[in-house]
């Protein structure tokens, strides 16, 4: 059972930010990502988490295609991307090449990190099982999913990471239709069966607690999980100001909280209030939502409780491995 | 030195590529090449070569895991056949966009359906337009010997593609042959280290498959065929290489008594030497008969095609494949294009043999050549009930 009381210092983020954020930019500005972008905000934090000996291997999606329209890139880290499917495999090989090149003593006797990165699509449905077999061989590399809940890429099409009752382009909502019929697949605890030493969840609205797991994760030798929430206005059909503000409502209605998960025990990292705010909070202001009837919202509202509940039930009575 | 032993051929191949020291091999079961990366997973066990050896969870993976690999400067190696190789298509012509010098064996094997495991070449045609380098075995010793020119070929500086080498399944990869296997100090000589153009580390950071708009991709494809066209003179320089040091000559397409033939087949990989026999039987009745046997796939060898066949007056393309609703075979399609703009020229004749396994004997060659000049239609299947 964990103990540690969660900290939350995103409130006092203008005096401590100069602090402890890397004032070097490896993923710089001039991509072409939409206003509001909380996935390419994401990843500027994650690379001034990881530093500059980080390999990245980047999946097919949005940020493949704002940030390197050739000759043109926002990324000053070595970057490979290849198809959208297999990112996780790329990072396996790129891991694979960077050990035996040391060992060998071809490249500089230095520890190099490697991060493989994927929106939702390229990492729960068409990359799962790439994701699976590395994390299962146990590669020393660190995953992140930026989950912007739908297909944002290709058009805002429904993917197994979309909520229920999200209107997207191939789950739309209609007469006969709530629009998304299925509950969001739970990948963190799929990386959590893997029994692999680190698995999180992040949000870039709480910057400090995203950095931190990152710097965990880098950290630890070996298959590393984070699932970061990107709110994503353009598919959310939300203002593109509020994607920070869409960020912490997820947090504090409950229906993502952060946590991680280190050798099997469970931990919350943001503390989150008591009780939960409504779900109707976080859901009116997206546009996705918009169609939902007062008793639609009451399902939404049930399973996001029971979800929550079987969480903290985790972070009551986990047990770690190590121990 | 090199030293003459009996060994399967898919055990040799996997010396072979040990001898060329990789550093990472990522490879997925599928019949029938898996001898070879099971071998090359037993030098890696025993401590002979020092080398990552993933054991990925598909040839998606595989390949994807490769590219990684390569593109941090390793020399990497897979294997595969049939629908393992066309669950990779989506990242083989990535690999080759990227420049990346993966070397792959292909075990070639029919691809399904119905579900057939024995040897014909329809797997390796569905990737003949990605920018790989191709090259087709006749033998064992051909194979091991290919397998070593490959990463030399692939990786030398004006090259950087990826290059596959094709054994046929079974009829190669499961039978023991006498070959000549070089040892490590030849092979050091022969091959040195890789040096990449560009490799993933943060001293010298590189943004690796970016996005290529309108505006680019033309002069992207022109520069990758061109690389692809450009790649036949440093094959020849290597095969020449391998020739002055090992003895064994190499050509993008080999002759076997043409000399005076009127009739002339051609083959691709291990059936050119069951054809020679018939050849050979039927010169001996005074039957003017030769054989082309094609080594150099990808790229074309259009030039060493047209000199092949002058003087020659029918020419059987044999293929191992069907290009379904198409112009036959692969193979004589190839031939036919390249032939089309010369004054003179063969009658072609297209024969559809072996396929998904089955067995073409000498007496079968024999009868193709002496039905040479009856064909119906561009292609016929041979032998074929019904």
């Amino acid at each position: 059972m964990s103990t540690a009381k969660p900290i939350s210092i995103v409130e006092n983020f203008e005096i401590y930010a100069p602090k402890l954020v890397d004032k070097e930019e490896f993923f710089c500005s001039g991509h072409r990502a939409c206003q509001g972008c909380g996935e390419a905000l994401a990843i500027r934090l994650m690379c001034k988490a990881l530093g500059k000996d980080t390999v990245i291997a980047n999946a097919t999606g949005c940020m493949e295609v704002i940030a390197t329209p050739y000759p043109a890139t926002a990324w000053t880290l070595p970057w490979i991307h290849v198809a959208f499917p297999c990112a996780a495999a790329v990072g396996a090989g790129v891991e694979a090449g960077l050990k035996v090149l040391r060992r060998k003593g071809v490249n500089p006797d230095r520890y190099i990190k490697t991060v493989t990165i994927g929106g939702d699509g390229g990492t729960v449905d068409i990359g799962l099982q790439a994701l699976s077999g590395a994390m299962e061989r146990g590669h020393d590399m660190l995953y992140v999913c930026f989950d912007n809940e739908a297909y944002m890429n290709t058009g805002i099409q429904r993917s197994s990471a979309t909520p229920f009752g999200a209107s997207t382009t191939t789950a739309p909502a209609g007469k006969a239709s709530i629009g998304n019929k299925t509950w969001k697949k739970n990948v963190p605890e799929i990386m959590v069966a893997h029994n692999i030493p680190y698995v999180a969840t992040a949000s870039p609205s709480y910057p400090i607690d995203f950095m931190n797991k990152v710097k965990k994760a880098r950290s630890i030798q070996g298959p590393t999980y984070i699932h970061c929430l990107s709110v994503c206005p353009t598919g959310w059909r939300a203002k593109s100001e509020e994607c920070i503000k869409l960020g912490r409502l997820a947090l504090e209605t409950g229906v993502f909280p952060l946590y991680e998960v280190e050798n099997g025990v469970y931990r919350l990292t943001v503390e989150m209030p008591d009780p939960l705010r409504p779900v109707t909070d976080y859901i009116k202001t997206q546009g996705r939502f918009r169609h939902l009837t007062p008793d639609e919202i009451r399902d939404i509202q049930g399973r996001v409780d029971l979800e929550y509940r079987k969480l903290m039930n985790k972070v009551e009575h986990s047990l770690s491995w190590t121990e | 030195m090199s030293k003459r032993i009996g060994m399967e051929i898919a055990l040799a191949a996997a010396e072979a590529v040990a001898l060329c020291r990789p550093d990472v091999i990522a490879a997925y079961p599928i019949t029938p090449n898996t001898h070879i990366p099971e071998h090359l997973s037993d030098i890696v066990a025993e401590g002979r070569l020092d080398a990552e050896f993933i054991c990925v969870e598909s040839e998606h993976s595989a390949m994807s895991a490769c590219a990684g690999a390569s593109g941090t400067g390793a020399r990497a190696f897979t294997a595969t056949s049939s629908q393992g190789l066309l669950y990779m298509d989506e990242v083989l012509g990535i690999v080759s966009s990227m420049r990346l010098p993966v070397v792959m064996a292909i075990g070639n094997r029919a691809i399904s359906g119905p579900i057939n495991i024995w040897n014909d070449h329809s797997d390796i045609m569905t990737m003949r337009d990605l920018g790989w380098l191709s090259l087709f075995a006749a033998n064992g010793q051909e194979a091991v010997d290919m397998m070593i020119q490959s990463f030399k070929i692939a990786e030398d500086a004006a090259v950087q593609l990826p290059i596959n080498v094709n054994l046929d399944g079974f009829q190669l990869t499961h039978m023991v042959e006498a070959l000549f296997l070089p040892d490590q100090k030849e092979v050091d000589r022969f091959l040195p280290r890789r040096k990449p153009y560009a490799a993933l580390h943060p001293d010298h950071p590189v943004t690796m498959g970016a996005l290529g708009m309108p505006d680019i991709f033309t002069e992207a494809t022109k520069a990758r065929d061109q690389a692809l066209v450009d790649s036949r003179k440093v094959i020849l320089k290597v095969w020449k290489e391998w020739e002055k040091q090992f003895g064994r000559r190499y050509e993008p397409i080999e002759a076997y008594k043409t000399k005076g033939a009127d009739v002339v087949m051609m083959t691709m990989g291990s059936m050119g030497e069951t054809a020679e026999i018939a050849v050979d039987e039927l010169r001996k009745d005074g039957v003017p008969v030769g054989l082309l046997k094609l080594k150099l796939w990808r790229p074309f060898p259009f030039e060493e095609m047209k000199k092949a066949v002058r003087g020659v007056k029918t020419l059987i393309v044999t293929d191992r494949c069907c290009s379904l609703g198409g112009p036959g075979g692969p193979l004589a399609a190839e031939v036919r294009s390249a032939l089309y703009a010369e004054a003179a020229r063969p009658v072609i004749e297209n024969a559809l043999i072996g396929l998904g396994g089955r067995d073409v004997t000498v007496d079968d060659f024999k009868q193709m050549f002496r039905q040479a000049g009856k064909s119906k239609g561009i292609y016929e299947f041979y032998g074929v009930r019904g």
